[in-house]
């Protein structure tokens, strides 16, 4: 009848898209826009680390004149600082685990053909895309890129006379960042009308995977903080360009009164921080979700706990809006303020302590195989824990008074943040790199990978704190003005040394990850024999996953070596299995 | 050490999702799907209305984060070097009567926006009578009040630049006062945020010219039309904020 | 493999340990009256999350050992979806754990910073400006002068650098130096400025610590119990100059900060 095909001309059509344009470029795929995320990811994250490699360099040899780039003056340096951390936390930790592979299983997760709103899930990446342009940009137009640091507190940010870089550079800092909260919104959107509205039959909240689980709360958090990001740039652009006062008061900059009158330089920080404290949570939680499901997988046993997991990650969330101000306790905001957030902040570190407590729980009385994804999985847990350990050390302003701004800081959020969300995506990329290409990535390689990873970023990282106990204070471009400094410096040389053959480890997965794509051998349908619905496809998933047929959902999905089962695993559209426990 | 490669192969029963000892994939899920393999009206309509409740969340925020930022603006004291004490700066922004007129303008818009909604809905609904052969739809004259919602957005946002003009001639600009700034931000990112909406009316009414059908036009108008409800409840909460907050 | 595991968990958590037990790189010595009550409860805070870090790390690779997948045969796994006691157990234990070390820190943070000065405090100015800190005596009057943002002057130094405003009669005798000099055993009252953007006044060894914030002026305090030179650090992004905004605090005994004071005043007839 006429309006059944007009509306199948309209609305995602099943039929796969043809030509290169529509295939690769434009795709409303959810699973090609998932490879696109990634590989943005994947520039981002090299990008990055040649923008701290510059620093480490720096740091321990000020003078040194670097090929090509030349002198690294000291508002270069910050510059480096700045990028290296925006870069970083926007284009790879935000997107990598919840663009990249949320966007190519959460669906198949949840027995979906695809995301709810295919376009947007497509606009969605090209917009996230063009704000890594716009922040490329700013290191190319007159003064260069911004050297206020990812933070961009005002007045220094505000202003633009205030340092090199900080005209037109942070203007487009500004604008991409925008760019990037639409384009994360556009997704956030997506994954919480998909894992609400098209969960398969049989698929409760309850039988969901902790990776979905994780995503969709992870979505949330967006939902709610990229908003207020938004404001605060938007703030801070009129306050650059038209004039106006939110953020800057009466102040002086290079012996001129500015103009500015008023403003409030603390204001910037709530609206940021109320932003970047969940902000971490995003970074982290899908890397929590992956674990969890990896330690059930290659343990052959249940997640220990699976309703408490759940209510964690909830909690998480929620307590991830509540603590902000543990970002600010030395700026002048009032004491008694202070204990509040302090309180709230111990109180986060609880459900995080149950998730700990139950990943080592599924390891208990298990059957643990090695594989590449479970290396990864194993050193998240113990990257976590020691990231995780530092957190109560500044969670207390008594203690803060001496750490904030010192190098404490930046080990404590490397490990727990930086390395164990990496840790995340790379687990991820071992684990279901054989449903996406069809091959096996290299386990000898992964292995070299996962050594030179975990001893490298601990070596890097766990001496950044024994330096913050020392006084030696972030974002100094050089050691070399203050006395005491100079103690310090053999244990700077020691992590630059360290980040030199880190990064060259990550070589390795970069060769392993490309060459395997072609050469590395063919995969089976479900080579972990693994429960998840990803697994029941074929490999890699035809383009509405399922192959015209939607399954229906039987099990929770981790039941590994249960009882009187046939095999040691049972598929979630497996006939139900007779409730245990 | 002990690593684990599979011994499945690619062909294994027990891997691959059908047949075996597994029974057959059912079809049908959660999506009342109808043969063409593609979701139904219902569903597709439910699917845009949350999509549209959790689209408005981070507007919400935005908001939210700005009002917290005027009222923290407002009651904040700065320092003044000489004097050696803190002092308040807010002067409050004689807002122009116009605004008055434009809610006006925008909650009329809303009613013929409702009314429109509803006139497309109770077509789509009769769509699948009307295709059948004997019955008609007749050639009735439809009220256009698509035509006129977008209209009466046009002369809001009209309204709002004109009120932009009278604030400018009483020597208010965006960087005047933190309260004059304040003006220009809220309404200026409401009148953003309505002209979004105006272009999902002029592409909803453009769509009957490219085929799209009645169902996926009825959809767009009717998220549209929540939208634009929301939005005149959120310029009646600045206006209220601007004109009581203060 | 599972071996592999332990002992590279193992090592790394034994070396990082030593290290903070062996103290090799460690707090700066204490010279202030709040030091031994805030060092103590590092002391304290160390212990604690030193033995849960030990603890898991420890498990972490005991676990991965003892479970490793031996074959077939051996390897049985124990079913099981969880323990809710035992998760109750372990959440009580950790949310007294936290909140209590919480509740031990404020009642030091709150003697720190719950009060006001003392009325008989050492008042200094404290402004910090890309990239210096000046320090302002207020005189035998008392009272801080009028400053003026459009008659400052970085370049000139001292009362130029501040704007001070030679018309307001209180100016008069305000002492300005570009180092701190404070009596021993007196408590100190700062009150934090800034004429441009973020700064942070960081004195390692009196544990303090304050942002100096455009618009506002901040009034802390501490109480230096032994005298000698401490560096002052910069402890917020400020600019390029960051890394070389320090300065010095000399504490002295209450004759010579008398003298010292007495001579700065002489200068300024």
């Amino acid at each position: 009848m006429a309006t059944h095909e007009s509306a199948a001309q309209e609305s995602h059509a099943h039929a796969a898209p043809q030509g290169f344009i529509r295939k690769w470029v434009f795709s409303l795929d959810h699973k090609v826009i998932g490879l696109q995320y990634y590989f943005l990811a994947l520039a981002a994250v090299f990008v990055g680390m040649f923008l701290s490699l510059l620093m480490r360099i720096h740091l321990i040899w000020p003078a040194v004149a670097l090929p090509i780039l030349g002198d690294i003056k000291p508002e270069t340096y910050l510059t480096l600082v700045t990028m290296h951390g925006t870069i970083m936390v926007f284009f790879v930790l935000t997107t990598a685990p919840q663009g990249g592979f949320g966007n190519y299983f959460l669906p198949i997760q949840i027995g979906a053909p695809d995301m709810a709103f295919p376009v947007l899930n497509m606009l969605s990446f090209w917009t996230t895309f063009l704000g890594f342009i716009v922040m490329i940009a700013a290191f190319f137009v007159a003064g260069g890129a911004p050297l206020h640091g990812w933070t961009g507190y005002a007045p220094l940010s505000a202003v633009q006379s205030s340092g090199p870089g900080e005209g037109l550079g942070a203007d487009l800092w500004i604008i991409s960042i925008a760019i990037f909260c639409i384009g994360a919104l556009m997704g956030a959107l997506n994954f919480i009308t998909t894992t609400l509205d098209m969960r398969a039959k049989g698929m409760t909240m309850m039988r969901m995977p902790l990776t979905v689980w994780a995503w969709f709360v992870t979505a949330i958090l967006g939902l709610l903080a990229f908003g207020v990001l938004l404001s605060g740039g938007i703030l801070l652009l009129m306050d650059r360009n038209l004039g106006t006062s939110f953020f800057v008061p009466l102040i002086t900059m290079n012996g001129q009164v500015t103009g500015h009158r008023g403003g409030s330089p603390l204001l910037w920080q709530h609206l940021f921080w109320f932003f970047g404290h969940p902000e971490v949570y995003i970074a982290i939680l899908p890397a929590m979700g992956m674990c969890s499901q990896l330690l059930s997988v290659f343990s052959r046993k249940p997640i220990f706990g699976y309703k408490a997991m759940v209510y964690a990650i909830m909690a998480i969330g929620f307590l991830g809006f509540m603590v902000w101000g543990h970002h600010m306790f030395m700026s002048g905001m009032s004491p008694y303020t202070a204990f509040a957030f302090s309180i709230m902040t111990m109180g986060i570190g609880v459900p995080s302590a149950i998730k700990t407590f139950n990943w080592l729980g599924t390891l208990w009385g298990g059957r643990i195989r090695f594989s590449s994804p479970m290396l990864f999985a194993i050193g998240f847990v113990s990257l976590f824990v020691s990231g995780g350990i530092s957190g109560p050390f500044l969670a207390q302003p008594v203690l803060d008074i001496q750490l904030h701004d010192t190098y404490f800081v930046p080990g404590h959020f490397h490990l727990i943040m930086g390395v164990a969300s990496i840790f995340g995506i790379f687990a991820a990329t071992y684990y279901w790199f054989p449903k996406m290409f069809g091959r096996m990535m290299n386990e000898k390689l992964a292995l070299w990978h996962f050594l030179f990873s975990l001893i490298g970023t601990y070596a890097i990282f766990m001496p950044m704190h024994y330096l913050g106990m020392a006084g030696m204070p972030r974002r100094y471009s050089q050691m070399t003005e203050v006395n005491y400094l100079h103690d310090l410096i053999g244990l700077q040389k020691f992590i630059t040394y360290a980040a030199f053959i880190t990064i060259a480890g990550q070589l390795i997965f970069l060769v392993n990850l490309f060459w395997s794509m072609f050469k590395g051998k063919k995969a089976s349908d479900n080579p972990w024999e693994a429960t998840t619905l990803e697994w029941t496809t074929a490999t890699p998933p035809p383009h509405d996953n399922f192959g015209g047929h939607t399954p229906v959902v039987n099990n929770g999905p981790y039941e590994y070596s249960v009882p009187g089962a046939p095999r040691d695993y049972v598929m979630q559209n497996d006939p139900e299995i007779e409730p245990a426990h | 050490m002990a690593s684990f490669t599979t011994t499945a192969t690619a062909d294994d029963p027990r891997i691959s999702g059908g047949g075996g000892i597994l029974p057959p994939v059912v079809g049908g899920g959660g999506d009342d799907r109808r043969g063409s393999g593609l979701p139904d009206y219902a569903t597709r309509l439910r699917r845009a209305r949350l999509g549209l409740l959790v689209a408005l969340t981070p507007v919400i925020m935005l908001f939210v984060s700005f009002t917290s930022a005027y009222v923290v603006r407002q009651g904040l004291p700065t320092f003044d070097p000489r004097t050696n004490a803190m002092v308040h700066d807010w002067i409050p922004v004689a807002l122009p009567r116009l605004l008055l007129i434009n809610t006006g303008v925008l909650v009329l818009s809303s009613l013929f926006m409702e009314l429109a909604r509803r006139q497309i809905k109770g077509r789509a609904a009769l769509a699948p009578a009307t295709t059948t052969q004997g019955a008609s739809s007749g050639d009735q004259v439809l009220i256009p009040w698509l035509p006129i919602t977008i209209a009466l957005g046009l002369l809001f946002l009209f309204g709002q630049w004109t009120a932009w003009k009278q604030l400018a001639g009483n020597g208010f600009y965006v960087a005047t006062t933190p309260s004059s700034s304040f003006v220009y931000l809220l309404t200026g990112t409401h009148a953003i945020h309505l002209m979004g909406g105006v272009l999902a009316l002029l592409v909803a009414g453009v769509a009957s010219l490219m085929g799209r059908s009645l169902m996926t036009r009825s959809i767009v108008v009717d998220v549209t039309a929540w939208y634009w409800h929301f939005m005149a409840g959120l310029w009646i909460y600045i206006l209220c904020l601007l004109k009581f907050a203060s | 493999m599972g071996l592999v595991l332990l002992i590279i968990i193992w090592l790394i958590t034994l070396v990082s340990t030593y290290f903070f037990v062996a103290k090799t790189w460690w707090l700066p010595v204490g010279a202030s009256a709040a030091a031994p009550l805030i060092d103590h409860h590092f002391t304290v805070t160390f212990i604690l999350m030193g033995v849960v870090f030990v603890a898991a790390q420890l498990a972490l690779g005991y676990a991965v050992w003892l479970y490793r997948d031996r074959g077939s045969s051996s390897s049985k796994v124990a079913y099981s979806h969880g323990n809710t006691r035992l998760e109750v157990v372990w959440t009580v234990l950790t949310t007294i754990l936290f909140v209590g070390l919480n509740l031990a820190s404020s009642s030091i943070w709150a003697s720190e910073r719950f009060r006001a000065a003392e009325a008989n405090a050492v008042r200094v100015e404290v402004t910090g400006m890309q990239f210096a800190w000046y320090f302002r005596y207020p005189g035998p009057d008392g009272k801080f002068g009028a400053t003026n943002p459009e008659l400052e002057d970085a370049s000139a130094g001292g009362e130029a650098a501040l704007g001070l405003d030679p018309k307001d009669p209180a100016s008069k005798d305000d002492v300005v130096t570009g180092t701190m000099v404070v009596p021993v055993n007196r408590e100190i009252e700062v009150i934090l400025r800034a004429h441009d953007v973020i700064h942070s006044f960081f004195i390692p060894n009196m544990r303090f610590k304050q942002d100096a914030v455009p618009g506002l002026a901040i009034h802390m305090h501490f109480t230096p119990v032994q005298t000698g030179d401490y560096e002052i650090l910069c402890a917020e992004l400020c600019g390029l100059g960051h890394y070389k905004m320090h300065g010095m605090l000399k504490v002295v005994s209450q004759e010579e900060f008398d003298k010292w004071l007495a001579a700065r005043e002489a200068e300024k007839q």
